[in-house]
C-alpha cells in the first residue's frame, strides 16, 4: 500500500520519542553546564609542564632540550634555555628552561611533545574551559601557568602518571646504584695507589669534568664519593652532562652516552693536533 | 565538457539528459550554490546554469578550505604530520593515520604486530560504521527529513567517539596510529566496552531500515536519480561505496589485502543501478558488513604487544626510497606517497584523496536533473572538504 513506508518510519519515530520518557537509555543528551559526562582517562587538551615537590619553579622536570619545540607540528611552543644549571630528579645538573611558552590558541593537542619529550617532563592536561576574552596574551601561557605538580598528574591520568612514576624510579635506582658502584671502586683504587692515580686523573679529565661530576654521583654515593671526586671523573666519564648548551641534545641514557662520544673526541682532538705542531 | 575521455559514442549520452541546450524559451540562469551552503557540508560552491529547474551545466568550486596540507608535510618530520592527517577526513582520522602509518611502514619496511593489526581493523571498521550512518543522515537530511534521523546516526556515532576518545584521547583528531603499531594499548575495559557498542549496531541499522528503507517519498527522490555509469565511474578513477553503488566488485580490502582483512570474511555489497538510492543502500550493508568484521575481529583478538619495539620514534629517518599506502577509507580509496630522500621530512608527499577524485563525476551525475536533487545528489558522493581541498 502506498503510505506503508511512511507510516513504518513514524512508528520508528514514536517509539523513540516515547521511549525517551522511560529509558535512560534513549535520553542521550546531558545539560551540559549543570550535569557534566566524566571525562575518560586517555582524554587530552593542552600540555602542561610536570614539577616534583612543592616549588613549582624547582621541581620542574623539563631541561629544555627543545625536542619538543622542534617536534611540535604548528610550531606552538617556545623555550629559552637558562644560563644556570639546577640539579634534575636524579640530582644530575641540568639545564632549565628560563622561558617556556606554549600557544594554545595554535595548540592542536596532538600529544606529540609528550610522546617525544624523553625526560617525562610534559604531559596532556584535560582542562577544557578556556575560553577567555583576551585574545593574544590570555592564550599565551608561560611556565608558571603551565606548571603543574605531579599530584595533579596522578590525579587527571592515574595509571599513565604511576606508570610514569615507576620508570623514574626505576632510571633513578640504576643511576644511584652506577655512581655508588663507580664510588666505591674509585674510592678503593684511590686508596690501593693515590699517588699513581692522581697525575693520570689530571691528565685526562676536562678542567670542568670533576665539578659536574660532583652532584652527579650526589644522592647516596655523595658522602663517599666526596674524597675521590676527582678520580671518579677520570674513571668513570658517563656521568658528564651532555645536555650542554653545545650540540644536538641527547634523548634516551643511550642517545646521551653516544651523544657525548663525539664531544669526547673533539676535546681531545685539539690536544692531539697540538702537540705535533708544537 | 567531454567524459572524461571516454569516446564511445553509446556513452556519450549516458549520464546525460537527451536535450542539454536550452530550448530557446526563457532566459539560462546562473547561480552560485554554495560556498555557504547549508547542503555543501562545508564550503563548497557549484556554479550551476539553469534552464528553468534544470541543470544544463554545473562547475564544482573548491579550495575555500586549501591547508597546504601536502606542502606542510614536507616541511617536518614523519611522526609531526601524523596529527595533521587527522584533519584532513576529519569524520575518520582512524583510517587516515591507518593510511599513512601503512605509507611509511612500507617506506622502512616496518613490521606492525599481531595486536595492533587487529585493533587498527576494528578502529577502521568502527571509524565505517559511523562515517556511514552518519553520511546517511546528512543524505536524508538533504532530503527534508531534517533532523531526526540525522540525530539518530549522531546518537550511535556519539556511542563510537566515546570509545574513541577513552582509547586514544580525542573524538575525532586521534592520532592514534604509529609506524610499526599503535600509540597506546587497549584496556580490556575498553575491549568490553567495545563489545557492547559493537552488539547493539545491528539494533541500529535495523532500525534505520525500518525507518526510511522502504519509504516512499524516499524511493521517489533518489531512485533513478544522479546514475553513474560504471564504465564512467572506472575511467574517473571513482573508488569507494560509489564505485561499488555503480556495480562494480572494487574493494581495497579484498584487492590488497593490506593489514589482515584476508583474515576476515565479509561480503562486498555490489549496486545494480548506480543512483542515489544505490548508494545509499551499499553503505547501509556496509556496515552490516563491518558489523561482521568486528565481531570476527573481536573475537579472536590477540594478546601481546601493540608496539614494534624496534620501531624508533624520535631520529625517523627511512633511507631513500618511495612507496604508496592505500586503503579502504569509509569514503573509497585513500593512499599515501612519500618519497624519501633520507632526510627527517619526506622529500614528496602527496595525498590521493577519495573525496575530491570521486567528486569529480559530480557534472556527469546532475546534468538534467532539478536543482534540488542537485543537493541530493551531492550528498550521496559523501565528501568531506578538509579532504577535497586539503
Ligand atoms: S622535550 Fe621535554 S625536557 Fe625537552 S624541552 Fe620539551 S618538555 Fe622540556
Ligand atoms: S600538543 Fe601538539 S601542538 Fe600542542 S604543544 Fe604539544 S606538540 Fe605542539
Amino acid at each position: 500500500m502506498l503510505g506503508d513506508g511512511i507510516l513504518k518510519g513514524l512508528a520508528e519515530t514514536a517509539k523513540n520519542f516515547a521511549g525517551s520518557f522511560v529509558s535512560k537509555e534513549r535520553m542521550t543528551t546531558v545539560e551540559y553546564p549543570e550535569e557534566r559526562l566524566p571525562l575518560p582517562e586517555a582524554a587530552r587538551n593542552f600540555p602542561f609542564l610536570v614539577y616534583d615537590g612543592d616549588d613549582w619553579e624547582k621541581g620542574l622536570r623539563c631541561v629544555a632540550c627543545q625536542i619538543c619545540e622542534k617536534e611540535c607540528p604548528p610550531k606552538c611552543i617556545y623555550i629559552e634555555k637558562s644560563k644556570d644549571k639546577k640539579p634534575d630528579y636524579v640530582g644530575k645538573p641540568q639545564i632549565y628552561p628560563a622561558k617556556f611558552d606554549i600557544d594554545i590558541s595554535v595548540c592542536m593537542s596532538c600529544q606529540i611533545c609528550v610522546e617525544v619529550c624523553p625526560f617525562e617532563a610534559i604531559k596532556m592536561n584535560t582542562e577544557f574551559e578556556l575560553a577567555t576574552d583576551d585574545r593574544f596574551g590570555g592564550l599565551l601561557l608561560d611556565r608558571k601557568q603551565l606548571a603543574r605538580s605531579n599530584e595533579y598528574y596522578h590525579e587527571i591520568h592515574p595509571t599513565e602518571a604511576s606508570e610514569v612514576d615507576a620508570r623514574l624510579a626505576e632510571e633513578k635506582a640504576k643511576v644511584e646504584a652506577k655512581a655508588k658502584a663507580a664510588a666505591e671502586a674509585a674510592a678503593a683504587k684511590a686508596a690501593a695507589a693515590p699517588s699513581a692515580n692522581t697525575p693520570a686523573s689530571a691528565a685526562v679529565a676536562k678542567p670542568q669534568a670533576p665539578v659536574e661530576a660532583k652532584p652527579a654521583t650526589a644522592g647516596k654515593a655523595a658522602e663517599i664519593a666526596k674524597a675521590p671526586a676527582m678520580a671518579t671523573a677520570a674513571s668513570e666519564p658517563k656521568p658528564v652532562p651532555g645536555t650542554g648548551t653545545d650540540g644536538p641534545a641527547p634523548l634516551t641514557a643511550e642517545d646521551q652516552k653516544n651523544a657525548e662520544t663525539p664531544a669526547k673526541a673533539n676535546a681531545r682532538e685539539p690536544k692531539a693536533q697540538g702537540e705535533p705542531k708544537e | 565538457m567531454s567524459s572524461f575521455g571516454i569516446k564511445n559514442e553509446k556513452l556519450a549520452g549516458w549520464n546525460r539528459p537527451p536535450v542539454f541546450e536550452s530550448d530557446g524559451e526563457g532566459e539560462l540562469l546562473e547561480v552560485a550554490m554554495g560556498p555557504h551552503h547549508p547542503s555543501t557540508h562545508g564550503v563548497f560552491r557549484m556554479d550551476v546554469v539553469l534552464d528553468g529547474e534544470r541543470v544544463i551545466k554545473l562547475k564544482p568550486v573548491f579550495g575555500y578550505l586549501h591547508r597546504n596540507h601536502e606542502q606542510l608535510g614536507q616541511t617536518q618530520s614523519y611522526l609531526a604530520n601524523m596529527p595533521y592527517t587527522d584533519r584532513l577526513d576529519y569524520f575518520c582520522s582512524l583510517t587516515n593515520n591507518w593510511a599513512y602509518a601503512l605509507a611509511v611502514e612500507k617506506l622502512v619496511g616496518q613490521e606492525v604486530p599481531e595486536r595492533a593489526e587487529y585493533l587498527r581493523v576494528i578502529l577502521a571498521e568502527l571509524t565505517r560504521v559511523q562515517n556511514h550512518a552518519s553520511t546517511i543522515g546528512f543524505l536524508l537530511q538533504e532530503m527534508g527529513a531534517s533532523g531526526t534521523p540525522l540525530m539518530y546516526a549522531f546518537r550511535e556515532r556519539e556511542k563510537i567517539l566515546d570509545l574513541f576518545e577513552s582509547l586514544t584521547g580525542s573524538r575525532m583528531m586521534c592520532n592514534y596510529m604509529r609506524f610499526g603499531g599503535c600509540r597506546v594499548d587497549a584496556s580490556p575495559a575498553w575491549i568490553e566496552a567495545t563489545r557492547k557498542v559493537v552488539a547493539g549496531l545491528p539494533a541500529f541499522v535495523d532500525e534505520f531500515e525500518r525507518f526510511l528503507m522502504t519509504n516512499e517519498i524516499l524511493m521517489a527522490r533518489c531512485q533513478g536519480i544522479g546514475v553513474l555509469r560504471p564504465d564512467l565511474a572506472v575511467n574517473s578513477g571513482i573508488s569507494g561505496p560509489m564505485l561499488r553503488a555503480s556495480g562494480v566488485n572494487y574493494d581495497i580490502r579484498k584487492v590488497d589485502h593490506y593489514g589482515i582483512y584476508d583474515r576476515f570474511k565479509f561480503r562486498v555489497p555490489l549496486g545494480d543501478h548506480g543512483d542515489i538510492y544505490d548508494r545509499y543502500m551499499v553503505r547501509m550493508l556496509e556496515m552490516r558488513e563491518s558489523i561482521s568484521i568486528l565481531n570476527q575481529a573481536l573475537k579472536d583478538l590477540p594478546a601481546g604487544p601493540v608496539m614494534d619495539p624496534k620501531a624508533k620514534i624520535r631520529n625517523f629517518r627511512p633511507k631513500a626510497g618511495e612507496s604508496y599506502g592505500r586503503i579502504e577509507a569509509p569514503k573509497g580509496e585513500l593512499g599515501f606517497y612519500l618519497i624519501s630522500d633520507g632526510s627527517p621530512n619526506p622529500y614528496r608527499y602527496r595525498v590521493r584523496p577519495p573525496s575530491f577524485i570521486n567528486l569529480t563525476v559530480l557534472e556527469d551525475m546532475c546534468l538534467g536533473s532539478n536543482v534540488a536533487d542537485v543537493v541530493l545528489i551531492f550528498g550521496s558522493v559523501d565528501i568531506v572538504l578538509g579532504e577535497v581541498d586539503r
